[in-house]
């Protein structure tokens, strides 16, 4: 069994190296002309060969000694992709002061007027990680179709309550507190724990 | 309805009985449009008691409303229920608001705020003469706000998954909706398109603040069930610094 299994180990590695150097091989005689073909296809990915790249600067070393150990084959050189555009960064805030004992709470039921509302929190270092519904009224139906829209830049940042006047307040009203009701009872045993 | 409707009149001269005017308009929306009263129009319908040829007016243009609204989201804003039934509540309100403001404008006022349960259409100055201030609830605590905006004449809806929550996940996976978006704020070029997208990115979860982000002329706020909030990328225009 065991020499078994170390044969075929054997053989695996000698697949991959065999595999490599016919790659090494195949690299070095593609003719410049498919290249340009692949070019002009679109693909992005250029072969190895042709980029022409100048050595990202070396970190400076210390020690001499690990430069002797530079691989010889072809190694995936590293595409040139372009430095990322510096995307405004939120400001660090800090993360909302919670601080419970880790554990699962169950909420109690909270009436949310059209059903009954339960919840279970998640605790995870200290905060709400994760909130699930045990109960909710659920007869109304959206039709769900999944998009694929690209990533725009937004932005984050952990909510904090403001110190202010306000004339008119948008959020979630009086009519049903359901949710808040269980989380904050979830929450309140989360407390006790500690 | 059971929501809280607030109407302020910064005007000068103001007249109560604009007042009377946009509760009354209210109670009339109420009463033929609430799916919890045994004898509104909604209800009659779901019970296919009227043709569908004689609809109200106000009926048939919130079908065509929802309709609209249905094709702009993709599908997500859908007031068809599982079992086929019809609740437009989800649009409703914000179509109701902005016929309120219409009505004060064109009763000759120019400051003033109308607010359906945290839905809300402002125009003109507050009695300070300054631009009206609007806070954002924290979802977790309803004595907060999480952040102050002036939205200058636009509309400003929040969708919450508790917030009347039930008419805006999808029964199928309610979990994974409401885990992830607690609070979404949308500020659009009026309250009736603010409020009807409010409803549809809430609904698509954490993609949501996405559609807003792609919506020319919106802009929207969302707070995760983490307490962290992800918001497009022109909203801080809105926000009042001090």
């Amino acid at each position: 069994m065991n020499t078994n299994r170390t044969l075929k180990k054997l053989s695996i590695s000698m697949g991959l190296i065999l595999a490599s150097v016919a790659y090494a091989f195949y690299q070095n005689s593609i003719p410049a002309s498919s290249i340009i073909a692949e070019k002009n296809n679109g693909v992005e990915n250029l072969p190895q060969a042709v980029i022409v790249q100048t050595p990202p600067p070396r970190p400076k070393q210390t020690t001499s000694t690990s430069t002797k150990t530079a691989p010889r084959k072809p190694t995936p050189m590293p595409v040139p992709t372009p430095t990322p555009v510096q995307t405004p960064m939120p400001v660090p805030t800090p993360k909302p002061v919670l601080k419970y004992a880790d554990g699962v709470y169950t909420g109690n039921p909270a009436d949310a007027y059209y059903g009954i509302i339960q919840v279970k929190a998640t605790i995870n270092n200290g905060a709400l990680a994760d909130v699930q519904f045990l109960r909710h009224p659920n007869d109304r139906g959206t039709s769900i179709r999944i998009n694929n829209y690209a990533m725009p830049i937004l932005r984050q940042e952990a909510i904090r309550a403001q110190n202010a006047n306000v004339d008119i307040i948008s959020g979630a009203t009086d009519s049903s507190q359901a949710f808040v009701e269980s989380l904050t009872s979830a929450l309140n045993r989360a407390k006790n724990y500690l | 309805m059971g929501m809280h409707i607030a109407v302020e009149i910064a005007d000068k001269h103001a007249n109560p009985e604009i007042f009377e005017e946009i509760f009354s308009f209210f109670r009339a929306v109420d009463r033929q449009f609430s799916t919890y009263k045994n004898d509104s129009e909604i209800t009659r319908i779901n019970r296919n008691e009227i043709a569908a040829n004689s609809y109200s007016q106000e009926m048939e243009e919130i079908f065509s409303l929802s309709e609209k609204t249905k094709r702009d989201t993709d599908g997500y804003f859908n007031i068809q229920k599982p079992d086929g039934t019809l609740d437009p509540s989800g649009i409703v309100k914000g179509w109701a608001i902005e016929k309120a403001a219409q009505l004060s404008l064109k009763m000759g006022y120019q400051n003033l705020y109308i607010d359906a349960g945290g839905d809300i259409q402002s125009y003109g100055l507050n009695g300070q003469g300054k631009e009206w201030s609007i806070g954002i609830r924290n979802p977790f605590n309803q004595k907060e706000i999480i952040k102050v905006v002036e939205v200058k004449g636009k509309g400003i809806a929040t969708s919450g998954s508790y917030v009347r929550g039930d008419h805006i996940y999808n029964p199928r996976a309610p979990h994974e909706r409401l885990l992830d978006v607690v609070s979404l704020t949308v500020i659009g070029p009026n309250i009736l398109e603010a409020d009807r997208f409010a409803t549809a990115a809430f609904a698509m979860g954490r993609k949501g603040i996405n559609f807003i982000e792609k919506l020319p002329g919106f802009e929207g706020y969302a707070v995760d069930s983490a307490g962290i909030a992800t918001f497009t990328s022109n909203f801080e225009q809105y926000v009042k610094t001090k």
